[in-house]
């Protein structure tokens, strides 16, 4: 059980969000632009992956699995393909680029200051724009908020993996902007 | 130099916002809603439990330009800000606010680092469920934009004036983005 009194029956984020309705809207707002605008150098899948990670980083179960569930809809891959990116990115397929925004990802998670000049040489040297690399940061930041906020509050979150794998096609279609957290 | 081409000699998450107004609309209007928007908790604690998040970051800009709106609003008791951003106890903290800032502490660390005692010595003292929910979430977004401000590099004055300037408007006006110049 919760923290404090949430509607019932709403996972993660979606108890928090329902509970407090003005919050969630800028909240909201910033992951439509954020993670899922197609005016965007980096593709949904990517920024999808960025939050999948730095979620795992920061163990919590909720948001690693639903934007696990995002990244694998939007790459076309498995959820597998996605732990595996996840647990040794630099051993992956993904682009120099990507490993190196990834990294930076990472230390973003850590702490501001964890971001050294050449975690972003190595970015730029691979073909990141300022734009990229400033999304990147403000990805990471974001989900180390909404990480917090989850497992801050004590929410619930369902244990079958499988129940964010089926819920991502209606979730990347009906987005952020508009979210009514108890569909 | 900030890690990204930012208007020169513009400060923190101005700066960003500037760069990214997309993104920092949003921002701001979550950091207006949650901090100066209804809740149990006074701006003023609101802005102490900012501070004392951005200081246990040691993100300087977070924490002198939050502890500068705190002090304004504190007026006669604003010996509190530098106790609480200097980690020391002072009776001029309510029973609530010192537990609230105990789970505020916490949260920023990482959300599951809160215990139901800590909970339970927060409703001990007298806070409600909107006062915990808020509580986290203003831990869980200053664990965002600490990251956000020091993970680009962005610029961090260390003349104490600027901050007690951006003290006085940020207490009067809130917080409002950074409009483009008028052409």
């Amino acid at each position: 059980m919760a923290y404090i009194d949430l509607p019932e029956g709403l996972p993660g984020i979606r108890g928090p969000m329902a509970f407090r309705p003005e919050t969630a809207k800028p909240l909201n707002l910033l992951a439509e632009v954020l993670l899922r605008d197609d005016n965007n150098t980096l593709t949904r899948g990517e920024r999808e992956l960025i939050g999948t990670y730095v979620s795992h980083l920061n163990d919590c179960w909720f948001c690693h699995n639903a934007h696990s569930g995002l990244t694998q809809h939007y790459l076309q891959c498995d959820i597998d393909a996605v732990d595996a990116i996840v647990r040794d990115p630099e051993y992956s397929n993904l682009s120099p680029k990507m490993k190196a925004l990834l990294a930076i990802a990472a230390a973003v998670q850590k702490g501001g200051k964890y971001v050294k000049p050449e975690d972003i040489a190595r970015a730029k040297t691979e073909g990141a724009s300022d734009t990229e690399i400033h999304d990147t940061v403000l990805i990471a930041a974001a989900f180390c908020m909404f990480n917090r906020y989850v497992d801050g509050l004590g929410t619930w979150a369902p244990s079958n993996r499988m129940f964010y794998v089926q819920r991502a096609p209606a979730r990347a279609k009906e987005g952020y902007a508009n979210y009514d957290p108890h569909h | 130099m900030a890690h990204i081409k930012v208007p020169d000699g513009v400060p923190g998450i101005r700066s960003l916002a500037m760069f990214r107004p997309d993104t920092g609309k949003h921002l701001y209007d979550l950091v207006q809603v949650l901090l100066r928007g209804q809740s149990p908790l006074s701006p003023a604690e609101r802005e102490l439990i900012a501070s004392h998040v951005s200081a246990g970051n040691s993100c300087r800009f977070c924490t002198s330009s939050h502890a500068a709106v705190a002090r304004e609003l504190y007026g006669e008791k604003s010996q509190i800000v530098d106790c609480v951003i200097r980690g020391e106890d002072t009776p001029l903290l309510s029973d609530k606010m010192r537990a609230l800032l105990v789970i505020a502490g916490k949260v920023r660390e990482n959300g599951k680092k809160v215990r139901p005692e800590d909970i339970q010595a927060a409703r001990n003292a007298g806070a409600g469920d909107r006062d915990i929910h808020d509580t986290v979430l203003i831990a869980a977004t200053f664990s965002m934009f600490n990251r956000y401000v020091d993970g680009l590099a962005t610029l961090t004055p260390t003349d104490d004036a600027i901050y007690a300037e951006m003290g006085k408007r940020l207490a009067l006006k809130g917080y409002v983005p950074p409009q483009p110049p008028v052409a």
